[in-house]
Parts: C-alpha cells; structure tokens; sequence
C-alpha cells in the first residue's frame, strides 16, 4: 500500500496495516504462546499419518485397555486402540471443523449482513425478523435437531454450525455498515460519483472486516466446543472415526477403572480451547487500538 | 404498558408456533420411525405388520399436516400424549417425575454462581488493582476457556475417582450435589463477575456518585444507596434468562453425573426418536425462555424509572 521513495527520507516509513498489527500482536505473551500451540496443533492435524505411532481405526486386540506405558504413551481403549493417535487424528476433526465452519458462516452471513443494511427497507425487516426468531430458540437445541435430522457426520456438522452461526455475523456486518454509511468517507465517495457497488466493496466491506476477522477467531474455538459436546453426546462424529469429544463421551463412563480414556482427550480439549481464547483476544487487541490500555 | 403486554404475548405465541412446527417438521423428515430405532437398540427387526400397527396405534399413519394438528389441540391442555419408550408413563408424567431433579440442580447453580459471580465482580470493582481484582480476572478466564463437560469430567477424574472425597454421580444426597454443581457454574460465573463488575465501575463513575461524595456522605453510604443499587438492577436483565437456563437442566452435566433429570431424558429421547417426548420439552422450554425474558424486562422496568418501552410499534 505505502510507497516510499528515497526522496523523501526524512519522513518516518509508513508502515502497513499488516505490519502495525503484527507488531502489536508480538508484545502479547499469552497469544504468542497460544499461536505457537495452534500452528503445532495445525502441523499434526496435517501431517497426522505420518505422526501418529499407530493406526487409530484398527485396534491391536492383545493390548487391550492399556494404561500409559513406553510403548502406548498414552494407552490403549477397549478394541487395542492406540489413545495418543487417536488424539492426534482427533485434531483433524476438531480443526477442520473448527476453521472450515466460520469459513462457511462468514461467507453466508456477511453477505447478508451487508445487504440488509446497505438496502434496509424491506428486505432488512425481512431479515431482522428471521434472526429475531432464530436467536429466540434455545441454540443448543437447535443444534442438536438440525444435526439429527441431517444425521450427523463431518460436512453435516460443519453445515449445521453454518446455518445456525451465520447470525452471529450478519448482525455485527449490519450494525457495522449502518454505521459506516454515515462516516464523512463514505459521504464523500458518494459525493465524488461513486456508485453503490463500488462504494460497497472498497469502503463498506473492507472497513467492516476487522470485527469479523475478530468474531472467527473467537468462533473456532466455539464450533470446536460444539463439535466435542455434540460428539460426546453421539450425535456428532460416529466411532470409529475419532474426535476428542466423542472420545470422552464413549469413556466417560469407564472413568473409575480406565480413567486414561477420557481424561487425556479433555485435557487436550481444554488446552486447545484455551489457546484459542487466548489467540482470539490477542487478535482482538492488536486489531483494535482503541482497546489497549 | 398493557398494550406492550398484549404484543409481546402475541409475539410469544407466534414464537412457540414457529418453534413447534420446525421440531415437528425437522424430527419427521428423518428417514425412519420411531419403532425402527427402538429395534436396532435392541439389535432385531421387527415385522412390517407390527410397525404398521404400532404406526396406528401412535397415530403415525395419518398426513403429517393432521398429525402436527392434533399434537397442538392436545399440547394446549398440556396432554403431550404417551411417550413411546415408557409403556405406563405419559409425557407429562414423565416431566413431572423429572424435572425437580434438573431444577434443583438449577437452583443450587444459580445460588452458586450468584454467589461467588457478584462476590467477584463486586471485589474487582470496589478494590481494583488489588489481588481480589486479579482473582476475579483469573476466576473469568478460567470460567470462559474451559467447557463445563470437560471441567465435569476432570473433577469427577480428581475427586472422585483418585481422592475418593465425593461420590462419583447420583442425586440422593448432598455430597452428590457438589461436583455437578460446581461443574454447571462455570458460564453464570463468568457471566456474573464480569456483568457485575463493568456495571459497578460504570455506577462508580457516575455523577450522581461524585454529588453524593461531594455533599458529604459517609463512604459506606455512598456506596450502598447510590452504587449499589444503581449497579444491581442492570444484573436482574442477565439473571432472569439465566435463571430460566440453568432450571430447564443440562444435557451434559446430567449425562456425566447420572442425574435423572429432564436434560439426562431429552437425551435419551432424542437417540431414540420419541416424538411426544422431544416435542414437549422443547415447547415447554422455549416457552419458559421467553416468558422470563418477557418477566425480566417487566421488572427491570419497574426496578428502574429510566426504562420506558418507547419501541412499542
């Protein structure tokens, strides 16, 4: 964006939005450290198959219900299943939905979000009113018909979270536009002859990404959630497929014998969660001046 | 004020009809009935003969247009009809059997949570910068990065099952209450202290506060009769919904510590598509949802002369 020539060296070097922000985000320990954990996270997810020590769908049925040893650090479940590569292609699934669903939401609810507030009338009332009557049902309940109907599965989930987040973005994209239709900018490009796609694209979407951005962040970790609750309740991945939250469904219930069943995939689940959390604030901090204290 | 009433009624209704019609609708476009989930729990098949006349018998024959008609006339007199895994209990009953366990698990929650939230909230923002303040921060965070049904499920790994200090489930006695308790308050918590505390500072700020302080009112005073109950009313507006979600119980504390409440059946219901089951709890808890939102925002303005409903149209 900044162009500098060698002319001018006495001004101070603009620096990219990019550059600004990553400098601000640097100074943030926690969200450091939580975006170093994610990346490794992200690095076994991909590379699962050559990490993992052991097939995490067929069993060795002479070590059954191993506890923590050498050989299966974490141990075996009940059909000789290595726990530690469970876990590992477990990430595959909470990742992938994690990321691909906010994905999906966001192109199906900035879009709509955009709409309604550059064209309000009636089509806002419209849309107003289907996320008033959305938002009014009990969400997890929702979740859970809408996933029962569809049957379940990796698209299925990521498609439920979809159809239900979408909201969630389409209110901030609105509430965002509205606001910057009255900014002197914007006023301004009107006045020069823009017209109204253009003064969509390079001004009002544009300038209304930084929430978004932001709301993503703080979405993965919550489809993440969704995905290990709907999971653990059955609904979700079907064995023997493995995610983590599925996982601690299934052997919740063997916690008083074979307590490295569950244990290990929630504490893996609530150490992603938390780097998440962590990555999305910092994120939010780093975007949004303002905010810094 | 009353014509307020009568439109947010009407809106409740219109909600209830929306919600009814998309869980009947969305529970029927399943592939397969109910009979056919019962019989593959059990592993067997049943006869085409005999599911078409439990499909009689339960009224699953008839257009689903006619058969959503009739489960609403008799929803309106609360008869939801038999469900279809309990031989000898309907619906009702099965609800009125249920449901204290989930309220009294609401209730301690809420109990709980208002206490250790608001103590919290109000801590940081009377004593800031002081290790109350940074107790509370780390209570929230804790609160909001980990989710209850794995904090349950460490709890349960630590106290139960290695240091044999609580029972590891059930509900027949008040040392079982512990740990599904404090594993259902971590979201009214965080909710709590943080609701409290940006609520206090705001009426700490105010400039009525600095009037008060300025015509000479006892410390004490000033905070009790101008902060306090400044501060407070705003909390009743995420109380109430609260309240209302923690009573309708959960499916996941009640799963992990075997506690028979509605939450622990709509779960079961669900997995094996009994209908009448699924469509009353959810009826009846969207229309308890709403109605507290409708109550809360009542009392608020009631609670607070600022609050008028200007929006009436």
């Amino acid at each position: 964006m900044a162009v500098v020539t060698s002319t001018v060296g006495e001004l101070p070097r603009r620096q990219s939005t990019g550059a600004l922000v990553w400098k601000r985000f640097r100074h943030n320990r926690a969200a450091m450290i939580a975006l170093g954990f994610i990346v490794l996270q992200v690095l076994i997810a991909l590379f699962a198959n050559l990490i993992a020590p052991y097939d995490p769908i067929k069993g060795i049925y002479l070590d059954t219900y191993q506890f923590p040893s050498s050989k299966h650090l974490l141990g075996t479940d009940d059909l000789g299943r290595d726990v530690l590569s469970r876990i590992i292609f477990g990430a595959r699934i909470s990742y992938g939905i994690g990321i691909l669903s906010q994905f999906i939401l966001v192109l199906i609810g900035v879009p709509i979000g955009a709409l309604s507030g550059l064209i309000g009338g009636w089509f806002d009332y419209m849309v107003m009113r289907l996320i008033d009557v959305l938002s009014s049902l009990p969400m997890i309940m929702f979740y859970i018909l809408l996933l029962i109907a569809l049957r379940g599965g990796f698209g299925n989930m990521i498609l439920t979270m979809a159809l239900t987040g979408w909201i969630g973005v389409a209110r901030l994209v609105r509430g965002q536009v509205l606001s910057l239709k009255q900014t002197d900018y914007v006023r301004a490009a009107r006045a020069m002859g823009g017209n109204t796609r253009h003064i969509f694209l390079t001004h009002l979407v544009r300038n209304s990404l930084t929430p978004v951005i932001v709301s993503m962040a703080l979405g993965v970790p919550g489809a993440m959630f969704a995905e290990a609750g709907l999971s653990f309740l059955g609904l979700g991945i079907a064995p023997p497929e493995p995610s983590w939250g599925q996982m601690i469904g299934i052997y919740q219930t063997y916690i008083q014998s074979f307590w490295h069943l569950s244990v290990f995939p929630a504490i893996v689940l609530a150490l992603t969660m938390f780097a998440w959390i962590a990555l999305g604030e910092g994120l939010q901090k780093a975007l949004d001046p303002s905010m810094r204290s | 004020m009353l014509r307020y009433i009568t439109l947010r009624l009407a809106g409740l209704i219109g909600v209830l009809l929306a919600v009814s019609a998309l869980t009947f609708f969305l529970m029927h476009a399943i592939p397969g009935g109910p009979f056919d989930a019962q019989a593959l729990a059990q592993n067997k098949v049943l006869p085409t003969e005999v599911i078409t006349q439990l499909n009689i018998k339960y009224g699953l024959d008839k257009p689903l247009v006619e058969q959503y008609l009739t489960f609403m006339l008799n929803a309106v007199r609360l008869d939801f009809g038999y469900s279809f895994t309990s031989q000898t209990r309907t619906v009702t009953q099965i609800i009125a059997d249920q449901w204290p366990y989930s309220i009294q698990l609401g209730l301690l929650t809420l109990v709980f949570s208002m206490i250790i939230g608001l103590g919290l909230g109000l801590g940081a923002a009377i004593k800031q910068g002081t290790w109350l303040d940074y107790l509370g921060t780390t209570v929230s965070i804790f609160c909001m990065v980990m989710p209850g049904f794995v904090f349950a499920i460490l709890l349960q790994f630590v106290f139960a099952v290695r240091l044999h200090w609580l029972p590891t489930g059930g509900w027949d006695k008040p040392a079982t209450w512990v740990l599904p308790v404090l594993a259902n308050s971590l979201a009214p918590i965080l909710t709590l202290q943080r609701f409290t505390k940006s609520s206090m500072v705001d009426a700490m700020r105010a400039n009525y506060v600095r009037t008060a302080r300025a015509k000479g009112l006892s410390e004490q005073r000033v905070m009790l009769i101008h902060v306090l109950k400044n501060a407070l009313s705003p909390v009743i507006t995420v109380g109430g919904p609260m309240a209302a979600s923690l009573v309708i119980g959960s499916f996941f504390i009640e799963k992990i510590f075997q506690i028979p409440g509605i939450g622990f059946y709509w779960v079961n219901a669900i997995q094996t598509r009994d209908y009448p089951m699924i469509m009353a709890s959810t009826l009846i808890w969207t229309a308890l949802i709403t109605i507290t939102y409708l109550l809360t925002d009542l009392a608020y303005a009631l609670i607070d002369p600022r609050v008028a409903f200007v929006k009436e149209s």
